[in-house]
């Protein structure tokens, strides 16, 4: 049973990780990803929310008619939304403006809905507790490693530090523009999936 | 033959156990390239031409020949006419500059891209592919002289990995992989490859040239989206004295290419012909009815054809047998739209004063559905006539 518990942890972090494996919330992956700041931060959310609403949701599994199950599950993760929402405005203004609408969208993102269909409607709520916080850092990851690559490379900074000297402009270093933009996210997320799928051979197509 | 003979000489260290053998794809990619390999393949029903896919590539480079060398001189002609030097240069000190300020972009193109292309065709097992002959000869042309070197090598690494390999190599890349380079420096370094600054070479080179101080020459495209008069003349812009990425100016030296094309049948004259027939219907339709005020819109036809990338884009790149629609119905469809695309996008965007390249790359990318519906159009039509 322990097994099991630390599966539910460490699966998603990489060998099952909702973007990369199973290809969820990509949209917020591309929007949020040009700072390493706000990623980190809608990473966080993503993982309280997913936790929590896991948590909720596995104690209700019961007690919920599965005829109206998806209206309870949208109302306890829209609830954990507006928390955090509000929670971002009152103590970390700045990033709740860059983030604008992706954190009241973490409402629409897969991950949340797919983990309570997939995973607390049948558990109990320790290991629900587990797979969420497992699959919302698995998410924080992807979105901090895609981050780092196009906050250093798109405006040479990181956490809104600049990195890259001066000396190097000077020298005709330029930002890579198309970093800041949508595609380069969506090409790099498709690098960490190559990676992940030559390591992982079991998942490679034929 | 003593080429041959040093080759077969040679050929032992580079099999299975030699000690050359981390360079057998870089072999195999010489001898294949300068001799018809005489192997045939053994299962199957194939039929072989010694007109192979290498001789087909060296045929669309000699074709690009007259292009590039008339780009040298322009390169030079620029430079020498900015500074006010025009008289005082010969023809020589014109053609050296340009040859010594183009010679490195080429030299990066080809280097950083056949770099990768041994690199995984030894770590793939498999024969050298020869695709980048072509698109590392185009690359140098389709960008400004003044293109910083690591920023081309950037881009084409970016394109050759991004646009071909990782969809199987040569023949499998469903986009131009020289004009995603391009599009790769225009989306990433704007600074570059756009603006009045970048089309003349500010600084002399070996001693010949001249430095300029402060360098305002837009391309007549450039001009004409901001509204004003580039000052050129038609005659200039089809002889191509025109400041412009290296090998696009000329009209003439890229029809020399496109007659070669033609002649030995690797390009098809229905999609270079409908590019400039969709060029030119978009460009009398703007005349008519284009907005108001507009100077793109109000530019006669024959200049459309004559200014930009609109002419190397149709005959070198539109054509690209990998990336074009291959039904022959379906030429026409893809050619017509990407000329009326072009011109389209040069009068309603002013953020893109030239639209070949995004043209080009859009119906790369609905060449597969023309395709499709070209051949779905034509089993039905079959279906019916056997149903009666």
């Amino acid at each position: 049973m322990a097994n099991k518990k630390n599966e539910a942890l460490k699966q998603p972090l990489w060998v099952n990780n909702p973007v990369v494996v199973q290809i969820l919330g990509i949209c917020s992956a591309l929007a949020v990803t040009s700072q390493m700041k706000p990623a980190i931060v809608m990473g966080l959310s993503v993982t309280v929310i997913v936790a929590m609403s896991n948590v909720i949701i596995s104690l209700l599994r019961n007690t919920i008619p599965n005829r109206i199950r998806i209206i309870v599950q949208l109302v306890v993760v829209a609830a954990l939304v507006t928390i955090v929402s509000e929670i971002l405005k009152a103590f970390a203004y700045d990033v709740s403006v860059q983030l604008s609408v992706y954190i009241g969208l973490i409402i629409t993102n897969c991950i949340l809905m797919g983990r309570l269909e997939a995973f607390a409607m049948q558990n109990g709520p320790w290991e629900s507790l587990l797979d969420g916080i497992g699959n919302g850092l698995g998410y924080a990851a992807i979105l901090i490693v895609v981050a780092f690559v196009r906050e250093l490379f798109g405006s040479g900074k990181l956490l809104g530090y600049q990195v890259i000297p001066q000396w190097c402009y000077d020298h005709g270093y330029l930002n890579n523009g198309f970093m800041i933009m949508a595609p380069m996210a969506l090409i790099l997320v498709g690098c960490v999936i190559w990676i992940h799928r030559s390591k992982n051979k079991d998942l490679q197509e034929k | 033959m003593s080429l041959r003979n040093y080759l077969d000489k040679i050929k032992p260290n580079f099999d299975e156990g030699g000690k050359l053998h981390a360079f057998r794809s870089l072999y195999e990619g010489f001898e294949s390239f300068l001799y018809v390999p005489n192997t045939t393949s053994r299962n199957g029903v194939n039929i072989h031409d010694s007109f192979d896919s290498k001789r087909m590539m060296i045929m669309v480079v000699i074709a690009l020949c007259p292009a590039m060398l008339f780009g040298m001189y322009n390169v030079g002609y620029q430079n020498y006419a900015m500074a006010g030097l025009l008289e005082q240069a010969t023809f020589w000190n014109r053609f050296w500059f340009g040859f010594l300020a183009v010679l490195p972009r080429l030299i990066v193109s080809y280097v950083v891209g056949l770099a990768i292309e041994f690199t995984v065709a030894q770590w793939k097992h498999e024969e050298i592919q020869e695709g980048y002959l072509v698109s590392g000869f185009i690359i140098p042309l389709i960008v400004p002289a003044t293109c910083p070197l690591w920023i081309l090598a950037v881009a084409v690494a970016f394109s050759v990995i991004f646009a071909k390999e990782i969809f199987g190599g040569t023949g499998m890349n469903f986009l131009n992989v020289a004009l995603i380079t391009r599009a790769f420096i225009f989306f990433a370094y704007p600074t570059v490859i756009s603006g009045d600054t970048v089309w003349v070479v500010d600084h002399t080179i070996c001693g010949l040239g001249a430095d300029i101080d402060a360098i305002s020459a837009a391309t007549p495209l450039g001009a004409a989206a901001t509204g004003i008069s580039s000052g050129f003349s038609i005659m200039d812009e089809f002889l191509g004295f025109i400041p412009g990425s290296v090998g696009e100016t000329s009209v003439i030296a890229i029809a020399l290419g496109a007659l070669l094309l033609l002649y030995t049948g690797i390009a098809s004259w229905k999609t270079m012909l409908s590019v400039f027939a969709g060029g030119i219907i978009m460009a009398l339709v703007f005349n008519a009815w284009g907005p108001e005020g507009n100077a793109v819109a109000a530019m006669p036809w024959y200049e459309h054809l004559c200014v930009g990338g609109f002419c190397f884009g149709a005959v070198f790149m539109a054509t690209d047998p990998v990336t074009s629609a291959r039904t022959e119905c379906g030429k026409w469809i893809y050619g017509f739209l990407i000329g009326a695309m072009a011109i389209l996008i040069r009068v309603m965007n002013p953020g893109f004063p030239e639209g070949m390249m995004l043209a080009i790359l859009l119906m790369n990318c609905f060449a597969p559905l023309i395709d499709y519906c070209v051949v779905q159009k034509n089993v039905n039509r079959r279906a019916k006539r056997t149903a009666k």
